[in-house]
């Protein structure tokens, strides 16, 4: 193996005086790569759940011709409810797709790293703590939801384009369906939600898995769920009540409706929707939640100093 | 500049003492070998030098407190633990590109090099490599970085002897110079006795000995004592007397080469059989590290 060192260090070029300073940061860039190769599910699920959508989408187009015409006759709200359900289911879907994703990735996050004894290796690079769990926890809070907008996106138009296809070979207008389909609002639209109810909204929840994962040795999700299930169990005995167990729920998927939503509003992507940031913002529910958040995540990056192999 | 001091370094994992007071000092440019039995605390003492685990005591490892500088140390200290701890689902070219990725002073083109005299596949992942394979890897790496200090704990555990006499042969020639410093564990000591500068003997969370290979081959003859000569061999005080092919072997520590060599044949003992006389007896549990 050694051999031919001495001929081959010459052929090199000569050493470059590396910058001793790296910018802050590319650790994190590296280690939000880190996790997207060790994790593929987290951009392969959303897109192999739109793939199989799409699919049944395009079956509907066989018949969406008939159906356009049938709808040209009924007044343009109940038009709308028609041709826009699908573009709202799709965006839905995305969305429970990387609730899932989330769970099981935080779940995951900072154990697989001790059961495989990378942690070993992973530490043995200058890389911080802290900039090792704000990789990992920017996953579920900022790159999944980014990855979702942006599969719901080519995917409402896709779908937009290929409904205006088969219009167009039907000898029908596209114009009542591209005026009830303000794409660029609804993407709007998807993006508030996203970021508001899907990262912002639920982050102690990822938080307190990615802690649980950092500490757990095994069974982290049993460990995950059983003090939630403790409190809740405690409460209704002791009180009759179950408010723990709804707020948890509320968290997870993302419905805090009251606070994200105007109360009137029954979808995101109902183009009639008006978002509120105002409200989200200044709801007392989200700022204990993030500050909750804030303590999980400070916790798990000191636990992670601690952390050694399970 | 000491490149790693330790002053009364403690450390206790509830009730077991893994380090009791340990108290060492390398130098910069030497090669370490830290050798004891099982459970001895190399690896914890490995471990607090790394900024693994907290410890109690003072310790500096390049003039940094190593648990609260990590990220920093990491930068001028490299290390392989035990076993293989490269992840398994991580491709050849991936691990290339995130440690230049992290590490300023990683050279690219130098870990492409070494890789390039392997027959590993830029596109293979690790948990498709043999277990030879993924040291040699995880050597081209460290090798790369520019590192001062370099920590090998255990690192060719459970290769053949040509993946181990490779790994330290690169060692030597691509990697050692005078101004870097490494620290290695191994069960092997034998092997590595011609790369060592110094070496340590630790046990039960103590350094019981340390020296420098020329204090030690300077020091500690060993005697093949013709029979007749026993007695007054015995009568010059060996530390050490063991059989072997029905001759007595007696080591000893200072003596007069000369005046051994009219009893007998002399030669410098190894060092295991020096970890053997000072530790193997005494503890009853050196198994591993004398081999």
């Amino acid at each position: 193996m050694n051999s031919s060192f001495n001929a081959m260090s010459e052929s090199l070029p000569a050493e470059i005086a590396a910058p001793e300073r790296l910018s802050k940061t590319r650790p994190f860039y590296w280690s939000v790569r880190r996790e997207l190769w060790e994790n593929r599910s987290i951009y392969l699920a959303p897109l192999s759940v739109a793939a199989v959508f799409l699919l049944g989408f395009l079956i509907t187009l066989i018949h969406f011709p008939a159906k356009m015409r049938a709808l040209s006759r009924v007044d343009p709200a109940r038009f709308h409810a028609a041709v826009a359900n699908h573009y709202d289911f799709a965006a839905a879907l995305m969305m429970a797709t990387i609730i899932i994703v989330s769970v099981f990735y935080s779940v995951d996050a900072l154990h697989s790293e001790r059961r495989d004894r990378s942690i070993l290796f992973w530490k043995s690079l200058p890389v911080s703590d802290l900039t090792t769990v704000l990789a990992k926890v920017s996953i579920p809070l900022v790159v999944l939801p980014l990855i979702a907008f942006a599969i719901t996106a080519a995917l409402q138009l896709t779908m937009l384009l290929l409904s205006s296809a088969v219009l167009l070979g039907s000898g029908l207008r596209v114009a009542p369906l591209w005026t009830q389909l303000p794409l660029p609002k609804m993407w709007l639209l998807v993006f508030y939600h996203l970021f508001t109810a899907h990262a912002l909204w639920p982050a102690p929840v990822y938080c307190w898995l990615l802690l649980v994962s950092g500490w757990a040795r095994r069974a982290v999700f049993l460990w995950a769920a059983l003090p939630i299930v403790a409190i809740a169990g405690l409460e209704k005995v002791v009180f009759h009540t179950s408010h723990f167990l709804s707020l948890v729920a509320l968290h997870l998927i993302g419905a805090g409706p009251a606070d994200i939503m105007a109360p009137q509003t029954v979808f995101p992507t109902d183009p009639m929707a008006h978002i509120a940031p105002g409200q989200f913002l200044s709801s007392q529910g989200l700022w204990i939640g993030l500050a909750v958040a804030a303590v999980f995540l400070a916790a798990a990056v000191r636990l992670r100093r601690y952390q050694e192999p399970v | 500049m000491a490149c790693i001091e330790a002053h009364d370094l403690r450390k206790a994992f509830g009730p077991t003492v893994a380090l009791d007071g340990i108290n060492l000092r390398v130098e910069e440019g030497r090669i370490l070998g830290l050798i004891g039995p099982n459970g001895a605390g190399k690896t914890t003492a490995l471990n607090a030098m790394l900024g693994l685990i907290p410890y109690e005591g003072e310790l500096k490892v390049m003039g940094r407190d190593p648990w609260k500088q990590r990220d920093h140390l990491m930068r001028d200290v490299s290390f392989i633990a035990d076993v293989a701890v490269l992840p398994r689902w991580m491709r050849v070219s991936q691990a290339l590109e995130f440690v230049a990725g992290v590490h300023p002073r990683f050279d690219r083109a130098k870990a492409e090099g070494f890789l390039a005299k392997t027959t590993i596949g830029r596109e293979r992942k690790v948990r498709e490599l043999s277990k030879g394979m993924v040291t040699q890897l995880h050597l081209a790496l460290v090798m790369a970085m520019d590192a001062k200090l370099l920590v090998l704990d255990e690192p060719t555990l459970g290769l053949d002897i040509l993946y181990r006499k490779q790994f330290y042969d690169s060692l030597l020639t691509d990697y050692f110079d005078r101004s870097r410093t490494i620290v290695v564990t191994t069960h092997q000591v034998d092997e590595i006795q011609d790369v060592l500068t110094d070496v340590m003997f630790i046990n039960r969370g103590r350094i019981v000995f340390g020296c420098s290979m020329e204090e030690f081959e300077s020091r500690y003859t060993e005697l093949m004592v013709k029979p007749e000569n026993l007695e007054a061999a015995r009568a010059l005080k060996p530390i050490h007397e063991r059989q072997a092919l029905g001759r007595s072997l007696l080591l000893f520590d200072g003596a007069d080469r000369k005046r051994l060599a009219e009893l007998g044949e002399v030669r410098t003992p190894s060092v295991a059989d020096l970890f053997v006389a000072l530790i193997g007896d005494r503890a009853g549990q050196a198994q591993g590290a004398a081999r």
